[in-house]
């Protein structure tokens, strides 16, 4: 294992130690439980969204803290979702009077972490929403299972949740923002590479040179089939056609088209991706209204990509547009 | 002799080491259908625990058992954390108070602690879980103690039943926790989570040998 790190037990505590020298003008940081929160927290009379995970996904969550998305995020230890008492104490640092949101991918353990925070935080009395992502159309919901993993769809819902919470929206209708993404966001990825847990030391599954996982999420975990591998086109079209005909688009649709890197592939490739998955959106007779390019919700050093698609409305449009200031994501200020 | 405070302290401590000693081994379970960090998360969990030995030494058996619960809560994270938790909060619930527990005792506990993990997980018999080894080893358990056989003959065949749950795993397709992601790809793999179960189960077999 080739890592920039000094220990593996103090990764996530160095990254935190880096971020709060970095960005101290838009974050503070807490240790002991760990959680960031935006500088001028709590903000009086406005809703708090606040997101957490396992760390290795960076910028997510972290780096979306500040002004227009969340108010703190709850980093775990690498791929494991954070603990109860994190996210407690971070609803307590930013809750200012309005509520709480909390966002939570589809993951048993994120789940039941957020479920007992939200129950002791409620006992504190504090108002607490929460609202499942589970966007990723590799996985067949059923009754019986675990159902969707929550991914790409995430970010683009921190991003609306904070601008609605910024218009002074209140709890219900920030969680109505929320649960709207999550019905019309689908995604779908695919691996290159393994990629190594820093503790583990080693990849954490072997992928042959002329081998692709195609399905997988966002925890270096294989995905739902191994395939040889294509080209970007090809590849791109495996991606594109399981989400596009999973509802809710239609011809006409307005949608965002958000292609994402998974931790180590450059953004030359990530346009190629992008050239084609417009191509195909297009020819669906839909509006490539709004992009996003880059890596923002990653394994580690991962190669791969994942594609997500939000069908957009006005309101959507608007909240998209609205200003952002946080580490990972700036417009308009 | 019923189970000492004493016994539930050295049964936590082999936990914790026998835990360390599985932890690469946990943790290549989870690496194959999950994300590798089962055996990581468990270790760090009940370093933790043995930090709190100190301050827990003289307390009663539901106090140890508490604290054990809130200190994993707090430092595993993932799914084991909460399930873990539970298991140990529930335990401690039912032995609250006692500074001994009979082979009835621990039959309530242990039977608390799994009704605590399906509450919070909601997984099933067959779904490719902890609850695998679990459940088996509380009926057996069980059924041991109706027959009056001594506690430590209970715990043994307790302890095989969570192994055998344990090995039924292999062939499932998970349907809870991440392994259900990979869908049928999940089968031909044993559960991480029923393996550590077992492990916890096997130590207090190991542990309380003497006990009747
Ligand atoms: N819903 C559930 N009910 C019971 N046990 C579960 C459930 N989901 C997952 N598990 C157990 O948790 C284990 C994985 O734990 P761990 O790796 O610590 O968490 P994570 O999956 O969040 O990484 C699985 O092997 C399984 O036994
Ligand atoms: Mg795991």
């Amino acid at each position: 294992m080739k890592k920039l790190i000094n220990k593996p037990e103090d990764v996530v505590r160095e990254e935190l130690e880096g971020i709060a020298y970095a960005h101290s003008d838009l974050v503070k940081v807490h240790f002991d439980p760990n959680f960031i929160v935006r500088a001028d927290a709590p903000v009086q009379g406005k809703v708090a969204v606040i997101s957490g995970g396992g760390s290795g996904h960076e910028p997510m969550h972290g780096g979306f803290v500040g002004m227009g998305m969340l108010d703190a995020a709850c980093p775990g230890a690498v791929f494991t979702s954070p603990t109860p008492d994190q996210m407690l104490e971070a609803t307590k640092a930013v809750n200012g009077g309005a509520g709480v949101l909390h966002i939570v991918k589809n993951y048993t353990g994120d789940i039941m972490n957020f479920e007992m925070a939200a129950d002791l935080a409620r006992a504190e009395g504090i108002e607490v929403e929460a609202v499942v992502i589970d966007d990723d159309v590799a996985v067949k919901d059923s009754l019986y299972t675990a159902g969707r993993r929550g991914v790409g769809t995430t970010v683009l819902a921190e991003k609306l949740c904070g601008a609605a919470a910024e218009q002074r929206r209140s709890l219900k209708e920030v969680a109505d923002v929320c649960r709207k993404a999550k019905e019309l966001g689908r995604s779908m990825g695919m691996a290159l590479t393994s990629c190594t847990v820093p503790h583990v030391g080693k990849p954490t599954f072997d992928l042959p040179e002329d081998q692709m996982e195609i399905g997988i999420g966002i925890h270096g975990e294989p995905g739902r089939t191994r395939l040889p591998l294509k080209s970007a086109d090809e590849i791109v079209e495996m991606l594109m056609e399981p989400i596009v005909s999973d509802l809710p688009y239609k011809a006409g649709d307005e949608v965002l088209l958000f292609v994402n890197g998974m931790g180590g592939t450059p953004l030359i490739e990530l346009y190629i991706v992008y050239r084609k998955a417009y191509e195909i959106a297009t020819k669906h007779g839909l509006k490539v209204v709004r992009n996003l390019i880059g890596s923002y919700i990653t394994s580690l050093e991962m190669a791969g990509t994942s594609i997500t698609l939000l069908k957009m409305d006005d309101d959507f449009l608007k909240l998209w547009d609205a200003p952002v200031k946080t580490p990972g994501l700036r417009w308009g200020v | 002799m019923p189970v000492s405070r004493d016994d539930v302290l050295a049964w936590i401590t082999a936990i914790a080491s026998v835990l360390a000693e599985n932890k690469n081994y946990l943790t290549e379970l989870d690496a194959a259908i999950g994300d590798a960090d089962h055996g990581a998360n468990m270790d760090r969990g009940f370093k933790a625990v043995m930090n709190k030995m100190p301050e827990i030494r003289d307390k009663d058996i539901g106090t140890i058992f508490k604290t054990v619960g809130m200190t994993l809560l707090s430092t595993v994270g993932g799914a084991g954390g909460p399930l873990y938790g539970t298991l140990f909060l529930q335990a401690g619930m039912k032995t609250a108070g006692k500074m001994e527990m009979t082979a009835q005792d621990w039959a309530e506990a242990l039977e608390a602690a799994l009704n605590g993990v399906v509450m919070r997980g909601k997984a099933e018999p067959g779904d490719k879980t902890m609850v695998d080894a679990l459940t088996p080893a509380l009926s057996v358990y069980k059924q041991a103690i109706a027959e009056g056989q001594p506690l430590h003959i209970a715990l043994q065949r307790s302890a095989e039943a969570a192994r055998q749950g344990m090995e039924s795993t292999i062939p499932l397709v998970a349907r809870k926790g991440r392994a259900s992601y990979l869908g049928e790809r999940s089968a031909g793999h044993q559960d991480p989570g029923a393996t550590s179960s077992y492990l916890i189960l096997n130590a207090a077999a190991q542990t309380w040998k003497n006990s009747a």
